[in-house]
């Protein structure tokens, strides 16, 4: 026998409605209102996960976030989500559940074995056994340890919901629902002030619903009722089912409010789960309180739960945890959930207190009802492996801290364990204020705030229901007073409170109870860290709170400290001799529960994971049967495929054509920057290596931009429309970065430049007509304007019209033919490219795509971003010769550093493939035969002007070995191609073909 | 993270970009002394406290912006326009607003 449900309460059930969902396969039965653990416990269910590292039999231990047992494969299929929390799952009908870390089923698992090794385990395992014997070792071990590790199963499939992000902003965000964020949000929304409320779980309420008392005469459920209706109707928000994870700096919160988990699926366009982005003027921390367990041997058998868990399943669910119960705790509260739960109709056999008295009244009462109470004794171990069966009650000396006398071995289903109450700090302290311990408490509460927030109730440490209503309905004034209200709201009293307890809930400072029997002691249940392994992490040095913490993995993942964090600094503390304060905690980071993935990317998935920018005349480009590649955000023609063609096949037809006909291709995604002001042109002289201050109004010129450290950022043109105005063009890819490179240096550098920068990258289409009949298919389109050599020379601009709109022509090349760069208005861009091949068709002009570009590029030995990778300099690519010696610019000086001038540094070459085999780009170069890496292939192509593979690339002292036979080395693929070294241009050495 | 810029108000940190350590001068377009740029291009102090930083708001005004924000507590305590509009400044008001 064990859990079952109570025949009467549950202020969270509806008993009318009976849900069905199986857990492991095994049908099983819940109510609305029910969670997954409630609804186990109620069907007797114990044991429901293995643990992490030892795989032993666990069971349920908490009642909220704080658990670390409980973690379940929640659905299946594409929706299978690993490490869910059992006591946060709603139940739902349908529910799917399956345990995890078990094979082959939960009740055998054979991995349990760990738990017989557990010395090769203890902390620092991996680097032990594994690593320390050697890199063989490891190597052999790891596949098996990578597939051991680990708890739950995620899915490969996509997610098939939705997720949404929002904003909000508001004047007080309080962060948690029980009776002090109630009182904090009613008191906001009374100043006019506007609130948002948010509570992780499904109900708001908290703690309150287990107190079993009443406030002005109304249950739990009604006076939390009213208070939400009140701070709604005040315009504040609730949030129900909303973890505010983390607190980021200037008071901005993220939280996950899960809109939908609690269904089988979401509704049509319902989002699974919404992320908030909180921006609150002030915060009330109101985030309560989580029960520590106790460490004894054992105390991670499947039936050991907090005994507030106890409590809450009873009061919430009408579930008792068990039919035989021990309660074993170091404060007043363990008495008072017996009662309670007694009161409840629950068979409770003892409880079990080290202190040598308790509050007298508590005493009588649990007397009254025939509870055994065992005072200075502890619970020494637990039997039973799969499921409680009893505890070991032994006396215990609380001076000395030494065990005693046997006292009793009941036998019992359930052990409910109190070490006191550790304050949930976790959001103060992300947000820079360190935990400071409380001597009372034995815990750590907030310290200074360092940002705009209070804190009210167990979260500060204030552990009465009377004292967390007062003080949060502090916290709501305080937050109303840093919002400048200054108006006391005296109309909001605090409930009348009856049938409260007497007692304490500050604990007796044992945290420990000795081993007995070798069993293992646990501190964090989620990651299997023992108190051993705090000990051990001692002696081996890993002494301070941060060591500690990584050495043992302890208060990691599910579980953040939550459970295991007081008690590992508490047996740190006395390992080492030293006060808890002493020895500090850590600083928790976000966040405080798990975020999933999705939550944080939102709707920014697939295609609206980043803009696509189109030019206008994409969709020509699609009817003509380009494929389309990405090139950052923009979309451009890779080829234009004609049918029977292969990629390859196209871009040789194409490039083949520039250089024998005339081919156009659109160049709108390049970078535009429109520069003016009286000192435009002396601003480009300081960023070009080139001089640009004497450039002739209607003249472009070719330019790269260095870094201040002498690397090549980027290249372009600069075109002088007027004195004081020039068009600058980037690459497609360093647009932006130009951009901000250039308002940088007239903002920071030198403000006094009276210069102006505007992207006009979408202000103008551009498009390049290349190819020896390039000058002919112009002039033809052209309703006005002259493209001869006499008005246009090499690098001149020109104005006209195109199909009745204005364009800009610069004579430009990059491909090495004869070639003009022509620009329009943004919209008009479609109708001069039509216009353009319209008139090119008696020539047989060719629209051409990257590939091609990239061949005709590679050809003349002209730079991309693939030479210009952040490593090499004007000198490395060869074009050393547009420094300037007659003028500074940026990056000019470091260009002089021993490494840049250094004979053996890597410079661009060409390669020609001289076994007619293809080279790949990425290859390393090596004498033939093999050796230490000369250098590496930047780009390849086959050259159909060439007739052969070639490549670029960056050799070793590269200049002085033209003619050199060497190889190009891949070895993934096990290739090695013959290469020939070369000039980096290959075609048109002396440039006659585009001075024409 | 917020910023408050004095062009456009209080807005979220993806707004602006980070633009290295505010302290540092680029030597005189005269200078050609390797050191002096090596110093300015590699050499940082790494202050505990209140140091000057620049931002640039390139999903708002674009503008260059001084911030003095404390490297400990992250506490922003001044932001200035840099460059021409140097010396104009946004009122912080609280932290969130």
């Amino acid at each position: 026998m064990s859990g079952y449900r109570l025949p009467h309460g549950g202020s969270h059930l509806d008993r009318s409605r009976p849900l069905a969902f199986r857990f492991d396969g095994e049908p099983m039965q819940g109510f609305a209102g029910d969670t997954l653990a409630s609804a186990l416990l109620a069907s007797g269910r114990v044991l429901v996960g293995r643990s992490f590292k030892y795989h032993r039999p666990r069971g349920v231990m908490g009642a909220g976030p704080e658990e670390a047992n409980a973690l379940v494969e929640l659905r299946n299929g594409a929706r299978q989500e690993p490490n869910t929390r059992a006591t946060m799952t709603e139940l739902y009908g349908g529910l799917e559940a399956a345990s995890q870390n078990r094979w082959p089923s939960l009740s055998f698992d054979m991995m349990a074995v760990n738990d017989l090794l557990s010395p090769l385990f203890s902390a620092g395992f991996y680097y032990k056994t594994f690593m320390g014997t050697g890199q063989a070792t490891w190597h052999f071990c790891e596949r098996f340890i990578r597939k051991a590790a680990g708890l739950g199963r995620g899915t490969h499939l996509a997610d098939p919901d939705r997720y949404e992000k929002t904003n909000a902003f508001c004047d007080v965000l309080v962060v948690g629902a029980g009776p002090a964020g109630l009182m904090a949000a009613r008191a906001a929304v009374a100043a006019g002030l506007r609130v948002i409320l948010a509570d992780e779980n499904a109900r708001p309420g908290g703690r309150l619903f287990d107190e079993g008392v009443q406030l002005d005469g109304l249950a739990p459920a009604e006076w939390i009722d009213g208070a939400l209706r009140e701070i709604a109707a005040g315009g504040g928000r609730i949030l129900p089912r909303t973890s505010v994870y983390g607190y980021f700096d200037g008071n901005v919160l993220g939280a996950v409010e899960r809109v939908a988990d609690h269904k089988r699926k979401p509704a049509p366009f319902e989002p699974r789960q919404r992320h908030w982005t909180i921006h609150a003027r002030h915060v009330v921390l109101a985030t309560g309180a989580i029960e520590r367990p106790l460490v004894f041997s054992g105390n991670d058998a499947p039936g050991v739960m907090l005994a507030s868990a106890g409590l809450a399943h009873a009061t919430r669910y009408g579930v008792a945890v068990g039919a035989s119960v021990v309660v074993f705790a170091n404060n007043d509260g363990g008495a008072r959930t017996a009662i309670r739960l007694a009161d409840l109709g629950m068979s409770i056999k003892a409880v079990v207190d080290p202190r040598r008295e308790i509050d007298p009244a508590l005493a009588a009462a649990l007397g009254a009802r025939g509870i055994r109470l065992e005072t200075g004794a502890v619970v020494a171990a637990t039997r039973g492996r799969k499921s409680l069966a009893g505890v070991d009650i032994r006396g215990f000396d609380p001076v000395s801290g030494v065990l005693g006398a046997n006292v009793m071995q009941p036998g019992c289903d359930a052990l409910l364990v109190s070490g006191g109450w550790t304050p949930s700090v976790h959001l103060a302290s992300q947000a820079g204020s360190a935990p400071v311990f409380d001597e009372a408490l034995q815990s750590f509460v907030p310290g200074t705030a360092r940002e705009a927030w209070t804190t009210a109730g167990a979260c500060a440490g204030t552990l009465d229901l009377a004292g967390c209503l007062a003080a949060g309905l502090d916290a709501g004034r305080t937050a109303a007073r840093a919002c400048g209200k200054t108006a006391e709201n005296g109309e909001i009293p605090l409930p009348e409170l009856s049938g409260t307890l007497a007692g304490t809930d500050l604990p007796f400072p044992l945290f420990d109870v000795p081993a007995t029997g070798g069993a293992k002691r646990f501190v964090d249940f989620q990651h299997d860290v023992t108190a051993d392994d705090v000990d051990l992490a001692n002696r081996e040095g890993f002494c301070s709170v941060e060591h500690l913490k990584r050495y043992t993995t302890l208060g990691m993942a599910a579980d953040q400290g939550k459970t295991s964090n007081v008690n590992a600094i508490a047996l740190m503390a006395r390992a080492r001799g030293l006060t808890a304060p002493q020895v500090g905690t850590t600083r928790f980071r976000m966040p405080w529960t798990a975020v999933t993935i999705g939550a944080l990317a939102g709707r920014e998935t697939g295609h609206h994971f980043a803009p696509v920018r189109r030019t206008p005349m994409h969709d020509w480009h699609v009817a003509k049967g380009a494929e389309m590649m990405a090139a950052g955000l923009w979309m451009r023609p890779r080829a234009y495929i004609a049918p029977g063609e292969s990629l390859r096949d196209a871009y040789i037809r194409e490039a083949s054509a520039v250089r024998q006909r005339v081919g156009i291709v659109d160049v709108s995604t390049l970078g535009k920057i429109d520069v003016q002001g009286p000192d435009a042109g002396e601003f480009l002289n300081r960023l070009y290596t080139g001089g640009f201050a004497k450039l002739p109004v209607g003249k472009a010129r070719y330019g790269v931009m260095l870094r201040e450290d002498g690397i090549m950022f980027d290249d372009g043109t600069a075109w002088r429309l007027t004195p004081n105005r020039f068009l600058v063009t980037t690459t497609t890819a360093n647009a932006g970065a130009v951009l901000a490179h250039m308002e940088h240096y007239l903002e920071v550098v030198w403000p006094d430049l009276r210069v102006h920068v505007t992207s006009v990258t979408d202000r103008f289409a551009g498009m390049a007509v290349a190819g020896p009949e390039a000058r002919k298919v112009l002039q033809a389109a052209l309703e006005e304007g002259d493209v001869s050599p006499e008005a246009c020379p090499h690098m001149g601009i020109v104005r006209g019209r195109i199909a009745g709109e204005p364009v800009m022509i610069a004579r430009l090349s990059f491909s090495g033919e004869l070639a003009y760069e022509v620009y329009c208005d943004w919209p008009a861009g479609l109708a001069v490219w039509e216009a353009l091949i319209e008139a090119g068709k008696p020539n047989g002009i060719m629209p051409y795509g990257m590939e091609a570009l990239g061949t005709l590029r590679i050809e003349k030995g002209h730079i991309t971003g693939a030479e210009m990778d952040g490593r090499t300099t004007l000198a490395d690519v060869g074009l050393g010769g547009m420094a300037s010696r007659k003028k500074p610019y940026v990056g000019s000086t470091m260009t002089q550093r021993p490494a840049f001038v250094d004979p053996e540094r890597p410079v661009l070459v060409g390669l020609v493939s001289r076994d007619g085999r293809a080279i790949r780009a990425g290859s390393h170069l090596t004498l033939p035969g093999g050796g230490a890496s000369l250098g590496h292939v930047t780009a390849v192509t086959w050259s159909p002007a060439l007739g052969a593979n070639i490549a670029l690339a960056f050799l070793s002292g590269g200049r002085d070995r033209h003619g050199e036979p060497l190889e190009a080395a891949f070895p993934l693929k096990n290739e090695r191609v013959a290469v020939t070294v070369t000039d980096p241009c290959f075609y048109d050495p002396d440039g006659s073909r585009m001075h024409v | 993270m917020r910023i408050h810029c004095p062009c456009c108000g209080p807005r979220g940190v993806a707004e602006f970009s980070y633009g290295g350590d505010g302290t540092v001068r680029r030597p005189d377009l005269s200078v050609t002394d390797t050191d002096a740029h090596v110093a300015y291009v590699f050499e940082r102090e790494n202050p505990r406290g209140p140091h000057v930083e620049l931002w640039h708001h390139i999903g708002g005004c674009r503008h260059w912006l001084r911030v003095t924000r404390d490297t400990l507590t992250h506490e922003i305590t001044s932001v200035e326009m840099a460059g021409r509009f140097a010396g104009e400044a946004a009122r912080i008001s609280g932290a969130g607003a």
